[in-house]
């Protein structure tokens, strides 16, 4: 075992909590109006339910225990005319009292999803999600092709402005969903879906894929985050920066490892020559808060334990381990902090 | 014994030749060769519930494995790929292996026996049904033990379970267990239908059958529209994973949304499939206690049948996160709402008859009073999930998870322990323990609701289902222990369950023939009944013929015991018809069923067993049809002309 293994499993262990310091996922906490819509559809649905809950099952409860006997009676072959007729128009009453209810939480229903259509438009925000087994690629729009970029498990969105998404799979069936900003809807290949949400306050938002997609479908992590408008546009235009070449020696040495090694097969670094498409774009990798889909916190150590053997961390995972020596392990960490 | 003068009755009943050629009725062949031979729909019936429990064992030690997985956060305990065959197990088992064929199991037992018939109709043929249905069932659990057992859940979303990412044989044995469980089930269907309209006792005209085989009835209705769509479904996955065609595959002109409209189009009636026969045994329970007939027949037959039209409207609840149209999805929603109503006039019609009766609490009513808490409950969180909006929040939540076995343990495994209570007696001859069976009960209600009602609120609070493990910091770690404890006890109710078969098999009071002195006809035979049920079929003047003075008028005689013949009657009025020659034991059932087994597992591995396997297959049949004179005269002798 080398030793930067040993210390990757070391560094490891001691993390072994993947704590992240974000919002929890709380679909009863909106922060948006989709959200928020939802959570009035489910106060009116859990006040009838619970009403109707109890007098259901308190009818049903007390009619056998009201009047329990011992043993076993001869039965009562038949009601009389009259008995009948007041049975029968008990039980026709609490039908149609059902059956107007049921209409009422349809009409809610209408009403619900009509407005969830009516989120204004006007100046949205343009991201292309693509669902990958298993991380999340956003390609955020725009009508000069030049200021296209993409970003990869850490999204930013400003608050109050619309954001619509564009959403694809590239291999199996994923679904979006960050309870706080709205339900979820689901990517599948060869189909384009699009869901449209609106953060009213800053903050972190966190979400993940909730339609099974295989082994690591548990850490297919997403993190929403809404920056106030003139943050969200540092945060855009610092996004369309490509790289420079580091001054650093060491960081040198770590981007001649990132592109003569095997990274860049898989993963794009926007200005050098690593542009590989299978994995999650770098180009801004040390600016984000966690790696591995909301796996790990963005830590050197947890970055080194990722590139040394992320099957131990993500079982299943797609990328393959890289038994360096510790020398390009130290560079390419250099390089890839660089990667602001 | 008088013979009563039926309407329609042919001179049959009046033969005294006939009646002195009357032999002792044949015993049922015993040992290995009666064992594997018989086609006895009480032994067969009885067969299918023990093989069908002993899978919901396997699948519920399955759950508590996961149960112990999610306890704690970050659990190391079962990795990614051994928890996605665990679920993935867990769900089909659940869903098509123990829910659908005990039910249908049940009515194999009971349906003749309430309708007073001699045995099922096609008896050799539900004898091949459950000989596949066992070896399907074995495949799917060596598949499992040898780790390569289905991974991409119980409902096999493509492309995940498609050629390209679903990767070696894995989803093959899934998709082959749907085709064994296909083939059983619709040959049961086939029977238990021809049983219910050809073979009722002479006076059970419609509205005199017993709730409990109307809701059989009713469900092998349903099987039969729904199972094709799953059949063609599942072959069509086989073909793109074994000979290389393109139904699911986008990038050919397939549609991945495909598999899951032919999916839920048997799926959701699949729900309704397992939740009608609970029903049926709570319409059966529910007057015994009591004391007093079913409030409003008409009404709850016609819940039963309109429950059956609406589930096959509410397929597309299941899509409502696809890109859908919105339109279509309301439509869906108010269907969803719909079913909600017929299901409401059986509950409000079972409490009207509970509260003018004189209530006697034994276990199967306690267990239809679990049923009534848990069933409401579920029935109105899947209000919840019905309503499109409202469920892109809840779907593939725990949310989810924990609805779904509301409705399924409520409207199914509490009714069927209900059931198992009810009838052991006529099973085996003897009671169970009272005590044992409340404190059954009590521990599986309780573990129930306590492993399931924190799984609502770990879905509001964003758990997605299938997940193999989750995060410290999400702080669903208090909830999925509660969740896990609960699942123990209920473990430990079902385990009590066993040990109280097992004290009551040979300890248990004896019971006679009615020990609840209930009104329906299995509890005029004696208990267990014999062989070929009855010689002397009654006849019925009364939709509760052992309450009503004069309910049974009279027995049919002239049934000849050896060869063994029945009598068939009208389907509407159930005027005696004709007599008709009963099948004989026979091995062939057994022999047919290994050779399509052969087919069936062998067609995972190449094609080309489909051309090879089909020989034996063919042969076996042949064989087992082969008609013989003398069986061709006797069938000849009863033919009636018109």
């Amino acid at each position: 075992m080398s030793r930067a293994r040993s210390i990757a499993a070391v560094v490891a262990l001691a993390s072994s909590s993947r704590a992240l310091a974000v919002p929890l996922q709380d679909a009863l906490d909106p922060a948006g109006p989709q959200a928020q819509h939802l959570v009035a559809l489910w106060d009116l649905m859990l006040a009838m339910s619970t009403v109707v809950f109890v007098l259901l099952v308190g009818a049903a409860w007390i009619a056998v225990l009201r009047r329990t006997r011992r043993e076993i009676e001869t039965p009562d072959l038949a009601h009389s005319e009259q008995e009948h007729r007041r049975l029968t128009r008990i039980v026709s009453a609490a039908v149609i009292v059902s059956a107007l209810g049921l209409a009422a939480l349809v009409i809610a229903t209408i009403a619900t999803d009509r407005a969830l259509a009516g989120l204004p438009l006007q100046d949205a925000l343009h991201i292309e999600l693509t669902g990958h087994q298993w991380w999340w690629e956003a390609s955020y729009d725009n009508a000069d092709p030049s200021k296209v970029f993409t970003t990869a498990n850490e999204i930013h969105i400003p608050v109050g402005r619309p954001v619509i998404f564009s959403l694809k799979a590239d291999d199996v069936i994923h679904s979006l969903w960050v309870p706080n900003l709205h339900g979820k809807k689901d990517l599948i290949p060869g189909r384009v879906a699009t869901h449209t949400i609106r953060a009213d306050r800053p903050g972190i938002y966190r979400g993940q894929c909730a339609e099974f997609c295989g082994y690591q479908h548990a850490w297919m992590g997403l993190l929403v985050v809404a920056d106030p408008p003139d943050q969200y546009a540092k945060w855009e235009a610092h996004q369309r920066e490509t790289v420079s070449t580091p001054s650093d020696p060491t960081a040198a040495a770590g981007q001649h490892v990132f592109e003569s090694g095997t990274c860049a097969m898989c993963h794009a670094v926007q200005g050098t020559t690593a542009n590989g498409r299978h994995g999650p774009d770098l180009t801004h990798v040390a600016s984000r808060m966690t790696l591995a889909a909301v796996t790990l916190d963005n830590t050197p150590a947890n970055l080194a334990a990722w590139i040394e053997d992320p099957a131990r961390i993500k079982p299943g995972t797609n990328m393959p381990g890289n038994n360096l020596p510790p020398a390009d392990m130290g560079a390419l960490l250099a390089y890839l902090a660089t990667l602001k | 014994m008088s013979t009563p003068a039926l309407p329609g009755s042919s001179d049959v009943f009046a033969d005294p030749a006939r009646d002195a050629r009357d032999a002792p009725l044949p015993e049922e062949s015993v040992g290995l060769w009666g064992f594997l031979t018989t086609i006895d729909h009480k032994r067969i019936g009885l067969r299918f519930i023990v093989t069908a429990f002993g899978f919901f064992v396997l699948a519920g030690i399955l759950a508590l494995l996961m149960r112990l997985q999610l306890a704690v956060p970050e659990n190391g305990l079962i990795g990614p790929d051994r928890y996605n065959q665990i679920f993935t197990t867990h769900g089909t088992t659940m869903m098509f292996i123990f829910a659908v064929p005990i039910m249908a199991a049940l009515g194999v037992y009971l349906v003749p026996l309430m309708l007073g018939t001699r045995n099922i109709a096609f008896p050799r043929m539900i004898a091949y049904a459950y000989w596949l249905y066992l070896f399907g069932g074995l495949m799917l659990y060596t598949a499992f033990v040898l780790d390569v057992g289905p991974d991409a859940g119980w409902f096999s979303y493509v492309p995940l379970a498609g050629p390209q990412y679903g990767v070696g044989k894995r989803s093959d044995f899934w998709a082959q267990l749907i085709t064994f469980t296909e083939v059983s089930g619709l040959l049961v269907t086939v029977s238990i239908i021809t049983t219910v309209f050809k073979l009722r006792a002479p006076g059970m005209t419609i509205e005199r059958i017993p709730l409990f085989v109307w809701a059989q009835l009713v469900t092998m209705f349903m099987t039969m529209f729904a199972m094709p769509a799953v059949m063609v479904a599942s072959t069509a996955l086989i073909l793109d994973r074994l000979v290389g065609t393109h139904f699911f595959n986008y990038a050919e002109g397939g549609d991945a949304l495909l598999w899951q409209h032919l999916f839920w189009f048997f799926g959701h009636p699949e729900v309704y499939m397992i939740f009608v026969p609970g029903l049926g045994v709570v319409s059966a329970i529910v007057p015994v206690f009591a004391r007093r007939p079913q409030f409003g027949y008409p009404a709850m037959v016609v819940s039963l049948i309109a429950t059956a039209f609406l589930s096959f409207g509410l397929w597309v609840h299941h899509m409502f996160a696809t890109a859908l149209p919105d339109v279509g999805k309301v439509l869906f929603t108010a269907a969803s709402m719909a079913i909600a109503i017929p299901t409401a006039v059986q509950l409000f019609c079972w409490t009207v008859t509970l509260w003018t009766g004189k209530t006697v609490l034994r276990t199967p009513l306690w267990f239809v009073l679990g049923f009534f808490f848990i069933l409401v409950l579920g029935g109105l969180t899947g209000i919840m999930v019905s309503s499109v909006p409202l469920d892109l929040q809840l779907h593939d939540t725990y949310f989810v998870v924990a609805h779904l076995h509301y409705v399924l343990i409520g409207g199914a495994v509490f009714p069927l322990f209900a059931g198992f209570h009810y009838w052991f007696p006529k099973v085996t001859g003897r009671m169970m323990d009272e005590q044992l069976g409340r404190w059954t009960f009590w521990l599986m209600f309780i573990g129930f609701n306590v492993a399931f009602f924190p799984m609502h609120i770990l879905g509001l609070e964003g758990m997605p289902r299938r997940v193999y493990t989750y995060s410290a910091a999400m702080g669903w770690g208090a909830l999925n222990m509660t969740a896990t404890v609960g699942a123990i006890v209920l473990g430990f109710g079902i385990l009590l369950f066993a040990v109280n078969v097992a004290r009551s098999l040979r300890y248990g009071a004896l019971a006679g023939a009615n020990p609840w002195q209930a009104d329906t006809l299995e509890w005029w035979y004696s208990s267990p009944p014999a062989f070929g049920n009855t010689h002397r079929i009654p006849v019925i003047t009364s939709r509760t013929p052992l309450w009503t003075p004069g309910g049974i008028a009279g027995e049919v005689r002239g049934l000849s015991r050896s060869p063994p013949e029945t009598l068939v009657t009208s389907g509407l009025e159930a005027h005696p018809d004709h007599r008709v020659a009963m099948p004989t034991p026979t091995i062939w059932p057994l022999i047919s069923a290994i050779a399509t087994t052969v087919l069936f597992i062998g067609s995972i591995f190449t094609p080309w067993a489909v051309v090879w396997g089909s020989i034996p297959v063919a042969i076996a049949l042949t064989i087992w049809f082969w008609p013989t004179r003398a069986e061709a005269r006797r069938h000849r002798a009863l033919e009636k002309s018109p």
